[in-house]
């Protein structure tokens, strides 16, 4: 499949340019929450991905036939419909994860950049665009997880997915692992850290003074 | 047809609701099964590791576990009586018509009900003695209900192994708990005194400065108050609520039958 330029936009801008949780500051809650391990941060980039993007197609499928009345609604029940499959894929077929992830895969429903997309985007384009901003969102976020998360992961516990990189005291070794990277604010301070410095290097991001 | 109105409003409802419907419930009958495998699995993984079987964390297939539980007699104990019945194991774990309010003085775990019945695992070996008891456990930590199997040597008074294979304490601090490195502390410590009192417990620091070095494990740094739950736990399934009962019929000698069996005779010839 040979992407035109505004498809190529579509998927590309969410990374970087236009990044739902460094730009539009949206999905924070579960970043705070899956990203103590690289293993679950891609697992999770990966569900909400597949959720972007199906919710985007669905939504923007029907989009035509939906009535404003209870447009939001319908959407909802797409996404849900599919978080209820990730789920049930997950505890299918890697376990271990599900049990990691627990109840954060379910929350997906949740999380405000599937919702936001169908909203924002889905409604009003075309499916393989819709396709496209799925994507591109999906990875924005993403990308963010697994930036936090190889932070998180190599502070927190000296390891990169599950190798031992530093070797931990509690397991024999040098390295005292820093408490605060396993707890929910590092990952405040750390997405806090990296929108700055993104601020001040992108122009652009800036707020109009 | 306008979209608007409220004839179509409900068609576009009623038909997403069909088709999210049908999804569901068929993503949910095909990988149930794999998911209720999964489960046996994991507990069956758990379960040997306790029996110090197979390596924590290690990769186990559903076949080798089988093989490895070939050796195991599954029991199910009155908790009350300490006597062996004959239950289904499947039946008793889920069944709710069971549970046992705890007085609070007795509560020592945190709990508040326990199942009057317990399922427990013996591995013995090629003599048929008892190598390794497995007993499930669960109570409450500093911040969540901790859950995991406790393993006695054949002894009856040593431990064996531990696992705490579900909780929700803070990763790295309490969080150790289940650390393998950690639970390697408890190998061979005395779990029991001569009269059967519970006398094991987390210490603050490490075991070498306590008064006890038998009966004390390492505590672990950070985590003074998930170690207590743990030492509470573990003191509350020891005593007379828990296993106490059961474990002494062991240590008199008495067999693993089931006494239900037993008696039934003895019903039928007064009838």
């Amino acid at each position: 499949m040979k992407l035109n330029d505004t498809q190529k936009k579509n998927l590309l801008e969410p990374l970087f340019n236009n990044n739902p949780v460094f730009v539009q500051i949206l999905g924070i809650c579960s970043a705070l929450a899956v990203t103590t391990s690289l293993r679950s941060a891609v697992t999770m980039a990966l569900a909400v991905t597949f959720v972007t993007a199906f919710s985007n197609v669905g939504v923007s499928l029907i989009r035509k036939a939906i009535p404003g009345s209870i447009r939001m609604i319908v959407e909802m029940v797409i996404i849900a419909t599919l978080v209820i499959l990730v789920d049930q894929l997950i505890k299918a077929f890697s376990y271990d994860l599900s049990k990691q992830l627990s109840v954060y895969v379910g929350l997906i429903i949740t999380n405000c950049i599937v919702m936001g997309r169908a909203e924002a985007f889905a409604i009003k384009n075309g499916p393989c665009e819709s396709l496209m901003d799925g994507i591109g969102n999906g990875l924005g976020y993403g990308l963010v997880l697994i930036v936090v998360a190889f932070f998180r992961e190599l502070f927190g516990f000296g390891k990169i997915f599950g190798f031992v990189v530093f070797k931990t005291v509690q397991n024999g070794g040098w390295y005292v692992p820093n408490g605060l990277m396993v707890t929910a604010p590092a990952a405040f301070f750390l997405i806090g850290g990296i929108i700055w410095i993104l601020k001040t290097y992108n122009k652009k991001l800036q707020d109009a003074e | 047809m306008k979209n608007e109105s409220i004839t179509k409003t409900f068609a576009v409802a009623t038909a997403l609701c069909v088709v999210c419907a049908i999804i569901v419930s068929l993503s949910d009958v095909m990988l149930k099964e794999t998911q209720l495998r999964n489960k046996a699995l994991d507990k069956q993984v758990n379960i040997l590791s306790a029996a110090g079987l197979v390596e924590p964390g290690a990769k186990v297939s559903a076949e080798e576990a089988a093989s490895l539980f070939a050796n195991a007699e599954t029991v199910v104990v009155d908790l009350t009586t300490g006597d062996v019945v004959d239950l289904d194991p499947a039946i008793v774990e889920s069944d709710k018509t069971n549970l046992l309010e705890l007085a609070e003085e007795d509560d020592v775990a945190g709990i508040k009900t326990i199942n009057k019945y317990a399922v427990v695992y013996v591995f013995k070996d090629e003599q048929g003695a008892i190598k390794t008891v497995v007993l499930p456990i669960v109570g409450q930590g500093l911040w969540s209900t901790l859950h995991g199997f406790l393993a006695l040597n054949g002894d009856l008074k040593t431990v064996a192994h531990i696992v705490f294979y579900d909780h929700g304490e803070t990763p790295g601090l309490g969080g150790e708990i289940s650390n393998p490195v950690w639970t390697k502390n408890w190998e061979g410590k005395t779990a029991v005194d001569e009269s059967g009192n519970p006398v094991i417990h987390v210490v603050k620091g490490s075991a070498e400065n306590a008064e006890d070095p038998a009966n004390a494990v390492d505590g672990i740094s950070g985590a003074t108050l998930t170690g207590k739950g743990v030492t509470n736990t573990v003191t509350f399934w020891l005593d007379y609520k828990g296993y106490r009962p059961f474990l002494s019929r062991l240590r008199n000698g008495e067999p693993l039958a089931s006494t239900s069996s037993e008696t039934s005779p003895a019903d039928a010839n007064e009838n």
